[in-house]
Order: structure tokens, then sequence, then C-alpha cells
């Protein structure tokens, strides 16, 4: 048995080892009142994800991740802890990168939601989607979604000037490895691409002068 | 996750009203640590009042030269705030030290300050554990309490509280303003706000069943230069073994508030006294009455080496 970072008993802890602002038009969200009585009450909730309005009838226990992955087939976003630790499920929701997993649809009822298929596809990949695959910023890629979600967020918020941990002067907000390294150690990834993925966020920031 | 029925609130007094009303009510906030504890069903709230639509999201100046923080205030936010980041520098920085970048967007100033222990029993439903089941017994007395407390303590819990925000609030001697179910405001002062275990280490905090955090309210500023230090297993994104916030003042003065030593944030007269005489002072009236276990015995020292530092740090 050992105990995880987070205060969690497991036998082998997720952690275990190692350590694009959307637009704010809101869609009108659907009316969750109170339900009836009754403990399985089923509530309506309207989400717009990549663009494209849902509107949904949901055990309110789904979490956004299970909205996503199960409801909608959005499997893009991961699911490893389901705890908030690895940072997986990463998305971003009014603009702001959040975990999944540990928020609730119905909280975010008339609210915009953008996963990894919505930053870029295939055929058209967002910049930081390129970058990954250029400076092979992932092994098995399994926490790549999150970790581009993330990145396309941490770049917004330092260009925001919201300052970090390893921020020398918190009046002087500016990009460096080290800010990044900070601001992405909530997306863990077990195969250690971590340099790789600095890399990939270097070149998006116009940093990569080498 | 066990069911509930959910209900958006539509005014504070209205979402207090509900929570005292409505049997195994709860409000959630950023859900951070509320549907971290509801999946591993160590809570089990049967209704749950979203009060995320709350206008409660403001930082605002008081008439006092100090400012009121909305309870909805997100980490990031509050961290963000230019005039937190001139006047609290040390609530910016213990706001950074904590969770990860997500986990700070959703984070509210009120979630975060009743956020629950980390203690590994109170995860592990296999294990007795007075505070998840009140007189069950407890697990870490004679388990793994590397991380947990020597301040404060009590026979029945030797659980820390985990947040970092907290004790740079606890060092500013902010007050938590509150509404009750029959709408009666108040106001706790910080020191006042988590209790210690003693032998209802179930009970967390002065709230009263239903009543609901509005705002907490810093005093106006101290000036003087702030430090938070926080020392960890690993670099970034883990709880504290031990932290320390400071504010040094300028004629040798300074106040100290402790965190991962205690069930709430630390802060002792007596060490903020000993000041003018150095960072062994400081420690020695900090950790007076110490009780460690064989795990944790260590934070003694640990806290001393930090203060040092910080020391060092701010007279150089
Ligand atoms: C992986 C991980 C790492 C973390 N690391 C750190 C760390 O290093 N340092 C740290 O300090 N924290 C850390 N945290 C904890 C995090 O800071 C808390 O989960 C967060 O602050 C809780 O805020 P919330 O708004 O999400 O609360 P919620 O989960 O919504 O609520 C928490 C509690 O507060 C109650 N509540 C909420 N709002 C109100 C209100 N207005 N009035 C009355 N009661 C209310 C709820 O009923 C609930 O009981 C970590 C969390 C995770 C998951
Ligand atoms: S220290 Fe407290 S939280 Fe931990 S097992 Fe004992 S009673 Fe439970
Ligand atoms: S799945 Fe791991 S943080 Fe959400
Ligand atoms: S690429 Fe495999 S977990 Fe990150």
């Amino acid at each position: 048995m050992t105990v995880g970072n987070f205060g969690v008993v497991t036998r082998r802890t997720v952690l275990g080892a190692s350590a694009a602002a959307c637009a704010t038009s809101a869609i009108p969200r659907a009316q969750a009142a109170t339900p009836a009585k009754g403990d399985d009450a089923m509530v309506p909730v309207a989400l717009r994800i990549n663009g494209k309005d849902h509107h949904l009838t949901l055990d309110p226990r789904t979490t956004l991740l299970d909205t996503l992955r199960e409801h909608l087939r959005l499997t893009g976003t991961k699911k490893g802890c389901d705890h908030g630790q690895c940072g997986a499920c990463t998305v971003i929701v009014e603009g702001r990168r959040i975990n999944s997993c540990l928020t609730l649809a119905v909280m975010h009822d008339g609210e915009e939601v953008t996963t990894i298929e919505g930053l870029g596809s295939p055929e058209k990949l967002h910049p930081m989607q390129k970058a990954f695959v250029v400076h092979d910023g992932y092994q098995c890629g399994y926490c790549t979604p999150g970790q581009i979600c993330s990145a396309v967020a941490v770049l917004d918020e330092i260009e925001a000037g919201i300052p970090s941990h390893v921020t020398h002067d918190l009046n002087n907000v500016a990009f460096s490895d080290e800010e990044v390294r900070e601001r992405m150690s909530g997306n863990i990834c077990r195969c250690a691409a971590y340099s790789n993925i600095i890399a990939a966020i270097r070149d998006v920031a116009g940093e990569d002068k080498a | 996750m066990k069911t509930f029925t959910y209900e958006r609130a539509e005014s504070p007094a209205q979402a207090a009203a509900a929570a005292l009303s409505r049997p195994g009510a709860r409000f959630i906030a950023g859900g951070t640590n509320l549907l971290d504890l509801m999946k591993l069903q160590i809570e089990t709230p049967a209704h749950l009042i979203d009060v995320n639509r709350l206008e409660l999201d403001k930082i605002e100046a008081t008439n006092e030269g100090g400012l009121r923080i909305g309870a909805l205030v997100r980490n990031t936010d509050l961290a963000a705030d230019k005039r937190v980041r001139r006047d609290y520098a040390v609530l910016s920085r213990a706001l950074l030290a904590g969770a990860s970048g997500q986990l700070r967007n959703k984070a509210t100033t009120a979630g975060n300050l009743l956020q629950r222990t980390r203690c590994p029993y109170f995860y592990d439903t296999t294990k007795p554990c007075n505070k998840r089941k009140p007189g069950t017994g407890c697990a870490a007395m004679k388990g793994i309490s590397r991380n947990l407390a020597i301040m404060g303590t009590s026979d029945a819990c030797i659980a820390t509280h985990p947040s970092d925000m907290a004790v740079a609030m606890r060092l500013l001697d902010a007050t938590v303003d509150t509404v009750a179910p029959n709408g009666t405001k108040r106001s706790i002062p910080i020191a006042d706000f988590h209790r210690l275990p003693g032998d209802r280490p179930e009970v967390e905090s002065a709230l009263a069943p239903g009543e609901l955090i509005l705002s907490v309210t810093l005093p106006k500023p101290i000036g003087g230069t702030h430090i938070y230090r926080k020392v960890r297993d690993r670099a970034s994104y883990a709880f504290a073994l031990v932290s320390v916030a400071a504010v040094f003042t300028p004629d040798k003065g300074g106040r100290f508030a402790f965190g991962g030593l205690a069930p709430k944030p630390w802060r002792v007269d007596a060490a903020d006294a000993a000041a003018a005489q150095g960072a062994k002072a400081v420690a020695e009236a900090a950790l007076s009455g110490a009780r460690t276990t064989r795990d944790n015995a260590f934070k003694k020292d640990l806290t001393a080496r930090t203060l040092a530092s910080i020391f060092a740090e701010a007279r150089a």
C-alpha cells in the first residue's frame, strides 16, 4: 500500500511513480429547476460543445466528462483518475481550462465547452496540435488531449498576466520554460513526454528562436 | 456516487433556508472537493444546492480600506486580482502554491476554506476514522501519519486542514461573512472559523446547519514583506508537509501562520511576539506543546528550518 500525493490510499495511485478562449455568447439554459420529489429525477441540460448546441436529459450525477464521452461520444477527452489528479480530462469551459471529471454537467447548463475535437480536426490541426506532432509531444497519447487543451489555455493565462507559483514578480508575468512546467503540472504524462511537450508549447508561443 | 436531487439556488437567503429544510442538503460550489468525496461515498448528500449562479463572485473595496472577497471568487481570480497582488501578496502566493491551474479555475473561496482533510484513512472507507464515521476510532494514530498534524490534535483525530489559502487568510486576520437560514448575517473571525477536533472531529467549522458563506473580508493592508513558503514532496501539485505564511515589518516585527501542522491554520500570539528574536524563538513558540508520532516528528525540524530560511530571505 502506498499513500498517494492527495491522500488517497491505493496500491498504486495514478500519480504513484512520477510526477483559446471561446465565444462568450451563451445559449439559453434549460430550466433546471428543482426536480420533483424522487431520488432519480432527471435534469435537462443544454450545452454548446465545440460550437454545436446539445439538449440533454441527464441523471444529475453525470459529470461533464461522462457527458462528453458516454452521452455524446466525444471520446477525445480522456478519463485517467476521475479524481482531479491527472488532467487527462481537461477541457475548456467558458474560456477556462478545468477538470471535466470533477464537475457536474448540470452545473454548466447554458455554457460553452471546447474539447480537443473542437480545437482542430485531422485536416485542419490547431497550432498546438500540430506542434505536439512536430515535437513528438506524446508516446501513447492518452494524456495528450488534456495536455493540448491545457497548453492552449496556459498560453492564454500567461497572455492575460495571471501569475503562477514560479512568477518572481507577481506583477510581471512572462513566458519561460519554468512557467510552462509549473502551469502544466496538473497534467501528468505516464510516458514522461514532458520535455517534448515543453518544446511544443514553446514553439506555439513563438519563443522557439533556435 | 449516491443519488441526489439538484437545485440551483435563487438567492443566498433562499439557499440557506433550503439547506436547512431539505434533509441531507449540501451546497456545491466548484465541486472539486465535494464531488471527489461523493464519488468515494465519503460524502453522501441527498440534495445538492448549486450556488454557482449567485452573485457572490466580486472582489470589492470595503469602507475600512480592506477587501471583501465573494464566496464564489475562483482561486485563480483571487490570486490574480491586482489589489491582492499588491497589498496581500502572501494570499496570492498561497493560492498559487495550491492544487493545479485547472483546479484553481474552479475552486472557490468558500469551498477552499471548507475543503476536508487529506488524511489517507479518511479516504479509505475500509478503515476506522472518527471524522468520517464518528466513534469508530482513528486508524492514523498507529498507521501512516507522515502528513498528519502535530499541533491542536486530540485523542480522536490527528488530521490536518490541507488548505494553503486558509493559512494566508489566517495570517491576514480575515473574517468569514455568512447568512443563516433565518436570514441573520454574522462575521466570524477566521481564528474561530475552523474547529479543533476535541472529541467531535467530524465538526470542522463554526458554521451552523444551513449557514452559507457570503464573503471573506480582509482588513486594510499591513504592508511589510510577504512570504508564503510551502514545503512538499515535489515542486508542484502536491499538498504541503509544512507551509509558513509570514509578513515581516521593517521594525523587526512579524507575524506567522502555519499549514500542514494542525487541524486548522496554526497561529500563535507568542510566535508573533518572538519575531524580533529570530527564527528559532518563533519556532519554539509556535511548536510549544507539539504531539508527534514516529512518522511526523520530522515536521518540527522542518518547521524550524523553513522559518530560518524565510527569515534569511526577508532580512537579507
Ligand atoms: C488533486 C487535487 C490537488 C489539490 N491540491 C491542493 C493544494 O495543494 N492546496 C490546497 O489548498 N488545496 C488543494 N486542493 C483542494 C482544492 O483547493 C479544493 O478542492 C477547493 O478549494 C474546494 O473548493 P470548491 O469550490 O471546489 O469546493 P466544493 O467542493 O464545491 O465544496 C467544498 C465544501 O464547501 C462547502 N461550500 C462551498 N461553498 C460554500 C458556501 N458559500 N457556504 C458554505 N459552504 C460552502 C460545500 O458544501 C462543501 O462541503 C486540491 C484538490 C485536488 C482535487
Ligand atoms: S486522523 Fe482523523 S481523519 Fe485521519 S483516520 Fe484519524 S480520525 Fe480519521
Ligand atoms: S480524469 Fe484525471 S483529472 Fe480528471
Ligand atoms: S503520452 Fe502516454 S501518458 Fe502522456
